[in-house]
C-alpha cells in the first residue's frame, strides 16, 4: 500500500468558512481518507504539524496579527507544498477592509465607543497577541505554491486541487468555473 | 515548588482561535484560569461609510459556520432601516434557511467537534480523537453525520445559491421563491434526517446517563439565562422577544430587540479581545448570563413541535423544574434543538404560504437617515446587529453583540471550574487539559464570531509561576 499523503491545515484571520467548504466535500472525504492523513487541523486534536513535516499545508485566512505570522511561518517550514485557500489568504479578503480605517481607529470604536460598552479599555495585556497595522494575504509573509480563491472556494475546487496534488500534478491549474472570487 | 502557568494553545475542535492559561500556586493548586481570545477584526469601524445593504454580505464573513445567522440578523436590521416589513412568505423562507443552518451547525458540533470526546472518550489518543477517528471507529455513524450536515447545507444552497455565505435576503424580504423541485427534495429526505437526529439524541442522552455524576458537577454553576420566545413563551429562533431569567428560573425581563441597549451592556478586560456582555440593570458581573441551547431551554415554557417537546419535558426534570446548570447538558439541549429544527422544517414545508411568489415588500418612499436593530437566535445564542445610516444610506454607526460573546463569562467560568477539579500538581496530563477544553466545547464557541468585531482565538494552556515565569506549556 502506498504511504498516505500527510496534510496539515490551520486558520489565520478567517471565518472558518474555507474549512467548512472543505468538509462540504461530504462523503467524498471518506474516500479521500484512503490516501491522505489529516494531521494537525482545527477540527482534530493535534495542535501543530508533526515534526517530520507534511506534504501539503493548507492555510485559511489573512495575516492580521503577530500570531498569524508565526503560524504561517511554521506551516511553511513544515510543508512541501503550501496552499493558500480563500480570498482572505489570497489577498486579505474582507479582513483587509480594516486597512481602510486603520487598526487603532478600529480598536477605539470596538472597545471604547460602541454604545453597549461600559467603562471600556483597549485590551493590551502582554498575554495577548498584537493586531498588525496592515492586514495582508499570506504570500506577503511566506512563499505560497498554490492559491485557491473564492469566499469560500467551492468544495469542488478543493476536491479538484487535492486530487491533482495527490496525483503528483503541479502546478495545479484550476478550471475557470472553479476559479472564482465571490 | 514554584508556582506555574499551563497554556493550552490552541483549543481545538472549536471554531476560531482560543487559548487558556491556568495559573497554579506554590502547592500546585489552580489559583486562576483565563480564557483568552487573541484576534481582533474591527468590523464595527471598517463598515462605516458602506451602503447599509452590503451588510448582509459583509457580516456573514464573520463566521463560516453560522453565516446564515449574520445574513438574517443583518437583513432584519436592514428591514428596520428601509422601514419595510417582509411579507409572510419571505419570513417563512428566511426561517427555513435558518433551520437548515441549525441542522448543519448543531449536527456538526455533535459529531465533528464535541462528539469525539463522548463517543471516543476524553482520554482517547489525541491523534484519533476527531471526526476522522469516528469515521474509522464507526463508519456507519460517521456517514450519517456527514449526511445530516450535507442536508442542512443543501437547504441553504437551494435557497441562497451557495452553502457558505449565501445570497438570499434583501431589505423587505428575500430575492427568490422556493422552487417546487427544491421543496420536494427537502421533504423527501426529512424522515431519514429525523431518524439520524433521534439516534444522536439517544447517544447524547445515553452518555449523560452513564456519566451522571460527572454531568452534574462538570462546569456546573448558577447564572442568568437569555433567549428569544414567541407570544406564548414557546421556542423561537427567527423572531420574538428577548426573555431573561435568573438562576432560580424567575423572570427578570422580557423586551423587544430594538430596546436591547437599555438591557444589555458590555464589559472589557485587558487580557481578551472578546467583550463580556451582561444584563445592564444587574451590573457587572452579577448580570452575566448564558445563551445558546441551554440558555434557551432555561427560559422557554415549551417548544412547539411534538418530538422535541417530549424531550423538553425530560430536560426540565433534570434539576426538578429549575434551570439546568451543568455545561455538559448543553449537548442534550443542542440535540433537542436539532430535532426541533427538523420538525420545524416539516411545518414550514407544509405551510400554505411557503411556495408563494410574494417574497418582497418595497418601501413606498425611502426615509433616511435610518436605524435598525436585528436580533436572532443563532445556533450559539442571541445575536444583535444594530446599524444607523445617514441620508444617503451610508452607515454611520455599527454595533454587534455576538452569540459566543454572550457566553464569554460562562466559558471563562467553566474552564476555571474544570481546571480546579482536574488539573493538579506538577505533571500535566493531556487528558486533564482536554477536559478543560471540553468544558469550553460545551458552549460550541464560534470565536471568529466572537471576535468579529474582534477576531479569533487560539486556545492555549500555559502553566505560569506566581512571579510570571512560564513553567510548562502543553501542545499536542
Ligand atoms: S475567504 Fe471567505 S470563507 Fe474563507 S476565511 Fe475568508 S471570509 Fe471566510
Amino acid at each position: 500500500m502506498m504511504p498516505k499523503v500527510k496534510i496539515a491545515t490551520d486558520w489565520l484571520a478567517g471565518c472558518a468558512g474555507c474549512h467548512m467548504s472543505l468538509l462540504d466535500m461530504d462523503e467524498r472525504i471518506v474516500g479521500l481518507l484512503e490516501s491522505v492523513d489529516f494531521t494537525s487541523s482545527p477540527v482534530t486534536d493535534l495542535k501543530h504539524p508533526p515534526d517530520e513535516g507534511v506534504t501539503v499545508g493548507i492555510l485559511e485566512g489573512a495575516i492580521s496579527n503577530t500570531h498569524n505570522i508565526e503560524v504561517a511561518k511554521k506551516m511553511r517550514e513544515k510543508c512541501q507544498i503550501l496552499v493558500a485557500v480563500g480570498d482572505c489568504a489570497t489577498f486579505g479578503g474582507i479582513v483587509a477592509m480594516r486597512n481602510l480605517v486603520g487598526t487603532d481607529q478600529a480598536l477605539e470604536r470596538a472597545y471604547l465607543e460602541t454604545e453597549s460598552v461600559c467603562g471600556g479599555l483597549i485590551p493590551d495585556s502582554d498575554e495577548l497577541v498584537k493586531p498588525l497595522p496592515m492586514v495582508t494575504g499570506v504570500d506577503k509573509i511566506v512563499k505560497v505554491d498554490l492559491f485557491v480563491p473564492g469566499c469560500p472556494p467551492r468544495a469542488d475546487a478543493f476536491f479538484y486541487a487535492l486530487t491533482e496534488l495527490l496525483a503528483g500534478r503541479t502546478p495545479v491549474i484550476l478550471p475557470p468555473e472553479l476559479f472564482t472570487y465571490d | 515548588m514554584a508556582a506555574r502557568k499551563i497554556t493550552i494553545e490552541p483549543v481545538t475542535r472549536i471554531e476560531g482561535h482560543g487559548r487558556v492559561t491556568i495559573h497554579l500556586n506554590d502547592d500546585g493548586e489552580v489559583e486562576q484560569t483565563y480564557f483568552h481570545v487573541d484576534e481582533f477584526r474591527g468590523l464595527e469601524k471598517f463598515t462605516e461609510g458602506r451602503p447599509y445593504h452590503e451588510m448582509t454580505q459583509i457580516t456573514q464573513r464573520i463566521c463560516g459556520i453560522c453565516p446564515v445567522s449574520h445574513h438574517l440578523a443583518s437583513a432584519k436590521a436592514c428591514d428596520g432601516i428601509a422601514r419595510v416589513e417582509p411579507p409572510r412568505p419571505a419570513k417563512l423562507l428566511r426561517e427555513l434557511m435558518h433551520m437548515g443552518q441549525m441542522v448543519q451547525s448543531h449536527g456538526m458540533h455533535f459529531f465533528y467537534l464535541a462528539g469525539p470526546d463522548l463517543i471516543l472518550g476524553f482520554d482517547a489518543d489525541p491523534a484519533e480523537r476527531n471526526v476522522f477517528g469516528i469515521i474509522k471507529a464507526d463508519p456507519e455513524l460517521a456517514l450519517k453525520a456527514v449526511n445530516l450536515r450535507r442536508y442542512g447545507q443543501q437547504i441553504i444552497e437551494r435557497l441562497g445559491g451557495k452553502r457558505i455565505h449565501p445570497n438570499f435576503t434583501v431589505p423587505g424580504g428575500v430575492n427568490a421563491p422556493l422552487e417546487q423541485k427544491d421543496h420536494d427534495a427537502i421533504a423527501a429526505e426529512l424522515p431519514a434526517m429525523v431518524a439520524i437526529a433521534k439516534k444522536a439524541v439517544e447517544i447524547g442522552k445515553g452518555w449523560l446517563e452513564a456519566n451522571k455524576d460527572l454531568a452534574e458537577h462538570f462546569a456546573s454553576f448558577p447564572s442568568n439565562y437569555m433567549g428569544l420566545v414567541d407570544e406564548e413563551g414557546g421556542m423561537q429562533l427567527y423572531d420574538g422577544e428577548i426573555r431573561v431569567k435568573d438562576d432560580q428560573g424567575r423572570m427578570i425581563a422580557q423586551f423587544k430587540g430594538e430596546n436591547y441597549l437599555s438591557h444589555v451592556a458590555e464589559h472589557v478586560e485587558a487580557w481578551s479581545f472578546l467583550k463580556y456582555p451582561y444584563y445592564r440593570k444587574l451590573g457587572w458581573p452579577q448580570g452575566t448570563y448564558r445563551v445558546g441551547p441551554l440558555g434557551r431551554m432555561n427560559v422557554i415554557d415549551k417548544i412547539g413541535t411534538p418530538l422535541a417537546d417530549r424531550e423538553f419535558q425530560q430536560f426540565r426534570q433534570i434539576n426538578g423544574g429549575r434551570p439546568v446548570e451543568g455545561s455538559l447538558f448543553y449537548h442534550y439541549a443542542r440535540l433537542i434543538e436539532l430535532v426541533y429544527a427538523l420538525e420545524r422544517i416539516e411545518q414550514l414545508l407544509a405551510d400554505k404560504d411557503i411556495m408563494s411568489r410574494d417574497i418582497r415588500n418595497s418601501p413606498r418612499e425611502v426615509k433616511l437617515p435610518g436605524q435598525g436593530v436585528g436580533v436572532i437566535e443563532a445556533p450559539r445564542g442571541t445575536l444583535f446587529h444594530d446599524y444607523s445610516t445617514d441620508a444617503n444610506g451610508q452607515l454611520t454607526r455599527v454595533n454587534l453583540i455576538v452569540a459566543t460573546g454572550n457566553n464569554n463569562w460562562a466559558m471563562h467560568t467553566a474552564a476555571g471550574q474544570v481546571a480546579k477539579a482536574f488539573v493538579k500538581g506538577t505533571r500535566i496530563e493531556e487528558g486533564m487539559l482536554n477536559r478543560v477544553e471540553a468544558a469550553i466545547r460545551c458552549y460550541d464557541p464560534c470565536l471568529s464570531c466572537a471576535t468579529h468585531a474582534l477576531g479569533r482565538m487560539p486556545l492555549e494552556v500555559t502553566l505560569v509561576a506566581a512571579d510570571g515565569r512560564i513553567l510548562d506549556r502543553i501542545s499536542r
